[in-house]
């Protein structure tokens, strides 16, 4: 069976940032070169429990690496399950291990969709950044901006 | 350790923010010049004032040789980027000349080689958005377009550039110059390389490709990742962008 692989660096808490999958089981290797992955806000609780709840299902091994198997959730795509490795309590890996195949009229359809697993994790992260990329705000605009927060705390 | 001098100033319609290793009266009196720099050519390029040498210039009111000599040489990039392009850059965006989807990240790689020339090689300067990285490593945090205040990825290692157009802050802005209406099919596109200017202007092209054109022009360029946000929340990216990411190097 394929594995779809996802990579992500989170605080304990977790997280997916950047998902890589390949939909289909038998599709060609032509594939568009343009991995896709999902930020549904609507989903982000349901993927939560998965992995928060899982028991340890993997024995760790003398380095302090440990992966844990999330349940399988039901999303609104099929069934996603994830395992995740952590190095003490930094997230090192999330492997998919199970993820929606259904094939036919969704085959075109390369902007698949799998929950983020903890939105505040993406928010905790953002206390770690230097500086921030996004659209040109107005000289108003920064003012809400997380750049103008960064600024702040900085000077 | 040396500190981080933050600074933010307003310029150009936006704020420019600065991120500098080290300190002391030498720094004060650089960024003192670097922002009186940005302001000049805010005064030269803006086609928002009547009388900036762009706009006087744009109306036929005097010749090219009558101007800053760095507008010859922006408008000879921007001629550049739109061939680059196929022409989805434009220095007329609806007819009249103004050349800011060049100028801000120049502006910005500008601020970034003074500081790098006089020594302070880690830094990294945002022109309202649009990065430019020296030394670092630096985490840049690409905005979530459709969740303010939060990001969707962070960015990292040294000497990057990181550009991001899209719809969050200044409406659907973008337009299709084949088309001749604002540019649909994404919430945010965003560039990774190295020199902004050239990574800013493309982003600004890309983003009016829309996302399949959009994405398969900017794999096809060396040295250039991308990451695009769909209008729905869903993401897409080229196939080296986690690689530019810390979810990479967390893997290592």
């Amino acid at each position: 069976m394929r594995r779809a692989v996802v990579v992500g660096s989170a605080t304990a808490a977790g997280v997916i940032l950047l998902l890589s999958l390949k939909p289909h089981q038998g599709a060609t290797s032509a594939a568009a070169p343009i991995s896709s992955g999902g930020s549904g806000g609507a989903d982000g609780s349901g993927g939560t429990s998965g992995t928060s709840s899982a028991p340890p299902a993997q024995a760790s091994d003398t380095s302090g690496t440990r992966a844990i198997t999330g349940d399988s959730v039901d999303t609104r795509y099929g069934p996603v399950q994830v395992k995740v490795t952590l190095a003490g309590k930094k997230i090192t890996r999330i492997d998919v291990v199970k993820y929606p195949t259904e094939s036919g009229r969704d085959r075109s359809i390369n902007s698949y969709a799998l929950p983020v697993l903890n939105q505040e994790a993406v928010a905790a992260q953002s206390a770690a950044i230097d500086v921030v990329s996004g659209a040109t705000y107005t000289s108003d605009g920064y003012t809400r901006s997380l750049q103008s927060a960064l600024d702040k705390a900085g000077s | 350790m040396t500190g981080v001098r933050r600074h933010a100033e307003h310029v150009m319609g936006t704020v420019f923010s600065f991120a500098v290793h080290g300190g002391g009266r030498e720094l004060e009196d650089l960024l003192a010049r670097i922002v009186v720099r940005l302001h000049r050519i805010d005064e030269v390029f803006s086609p928002y004032r009547e009388d900036s040498d762009i706009s006087r210039f744009g109306r036929g009111e005097i010749a090219l040789d009558a101007c800053d000599p760095e507008v010859a040489e922006v408008l000879a990039r921007c001629r550049e980027v739109a061939v680059q392009t196929d022409g989805f850059f434009t220095m007329r965006p609806g007819g009249v000349l103004d050349p800011s989807g060049w100028v801000k990240g120049w502006a910005v790689e500008e601020a970034s080689r003074a500081l790098r020339e006089a020594g302070y090689e880690r830094h990294c300067v945002s022109g309202g958005g649009d990065v430019q990285t020296a030394g670092g490593p630096w985490r840049v945090g690409v905005a979530d377009p459709l969740r303010p205040g939060e990001v969707i990825a962070v960015v990292t290692g040294n000497d990057v550039a990181v550009a991001t157009s899209g719809t969050a802050e200044r409406g659907a802005h973008i337009v299709d110059p084949y088309r001749g209406r604002p540019a649909e099919g994404l919430a945010s596109l965003t560039l990774v390389g190295e020199r902004l200017a050239h990574v800013d202007a493309w982003t600004t092209a890309a983003f009016a490709m829309g996302p399949d054109r959009g994405l398969a022009w900017a794999a096809a360029q060396p040295g250039i990742e991308a990451l695009a946000v769909l209008p729905t929340g869903a993401t897409r990216w080229t196939p080296g962008f986690p690689a530019r990411t810390d979810a990479a190097r967390a893997v290592g």
